[in-house]
């Protein structure tokens, strides 16, 4: 995809691994590529701001959103991104904050929250914050009340998870544009209040 | 698909450290949680990798921090393969 990676001894180490299964007939060149061009063209943080938009200004969307994922993810143009996982929604309150990790890799839903950080990626974050999760929060300048309940979400199986954080104080009269403008991709992981 | 859990039951993680790919994280093995929901039927991934399909339940289970570490107030949730599982 760039320059800087294709160097990486890693790099080597997927080309032959990309070699190996195209040899085995299981895919093409072009096939991986039409994939990775459609995910990489589409996948963005911006996604997943537009449903917690929706969420925060319909309630019912909302319940849609927190009962079944995929399908308030289609209502919005995204099945398409969202079909190869179970889309779990989990929603902040004054009382819980959410935060997600995949500890065994770096699993979450890129559609929707574009390319995962380097920092999600790192073995730092997914040995800390199932172990330490206010401490590593306080990191990224998130400091939540002594009381507030946290819940670390380790995506190890099928299922992706997406924080709905808690709308701002003067979420009123916003229109969908302005909300989603104010949510960001780790708010979304659950690293920031919004 | 019978299911062997259910809502509400306490489950432990098994102890197991299997030679090949497993989707059992070491930080819960051995240890005690509580099942929040059945969340779907999927094949096995430590058969799956052999070429065997072997879908069963998965469960969502929480494990409480102090449970986990020893301390601390957070919980830590995460999917759990029924042969993963054994009643606590």
């Amino acid at each position: 995809m760039s320059g800087g990676h294709a160097e990486l001894p890693v790099a080597a180490r997927v080309r032959a691994l990309e070699e190996r299964v195209i040899a085995a007939g299981l895919t093409t060149d072009a096939e991986l590529e039409e994939i990775l061009a459609g995910v990489y063209a589409s996948a963005s943080p911006v996604n997943g701001a537009r449903m917690i938009a929706r969420a925060w200004a319909d309630p019912a969307y909302r319940d849609r959103l927190l009962a079944d994922g995929n399908a308030a993810a289609a209502e919005l143009g995204f099945a398409a991104g969202v079909r190869g996982y179970l889309l779990k929604v989990v929603e902040n309150t004054p009382r819980v904050h959410n935060v997600i990790v995949c500890t065994l890799c770096s699993c979450y839903p890129t559609s929707l929250l574009g390319p995962s950080p380097t920092w999600y990626k790192s073995f730092a974050y997914r040995s800390r914050v199932v172990r330490e999760p206010r401490a590593v929060l306080a990191e990224f300048g998130l400091e939540l009340p002594e009381d507030t309940e946290i819940r670390v979400w380790d995506a190890n199986s099928e299922t992706r998870y997406l924080v709905l954080p808690l709308p701002p104080p003067s979420a009123d009269g916003l229109d969908s544009d302005a909300l989603a403008a104010l949510v960001s991709r780790n708010g979304l992981i659950g690293t920031a209040a919004r | 698909m019978t299911t062997r859990f259910a809502a509400g039951d306490r489950v432990r993680a098994r102890p197991a450290d299997p030679d090949g790919h497993t989707r059992l994280p070491r930080y819960v093995r051995g240890h005690v949680g509580e099942v929040l929901e059945v969340r779907a039927t999927w094949a096995l991934p430590d058969e799956a990798v052999r070429g065997v399909s072997r879908p069963e339940p998965v469960y969502t289970v929480r494990f409480g921090a102090a449970e986990l570490w020893g301390s601390g107030l957070h919980s830590v949730i995460l999917d759990l393969w029924e042969s993963y599982l054994e009643k606590a």
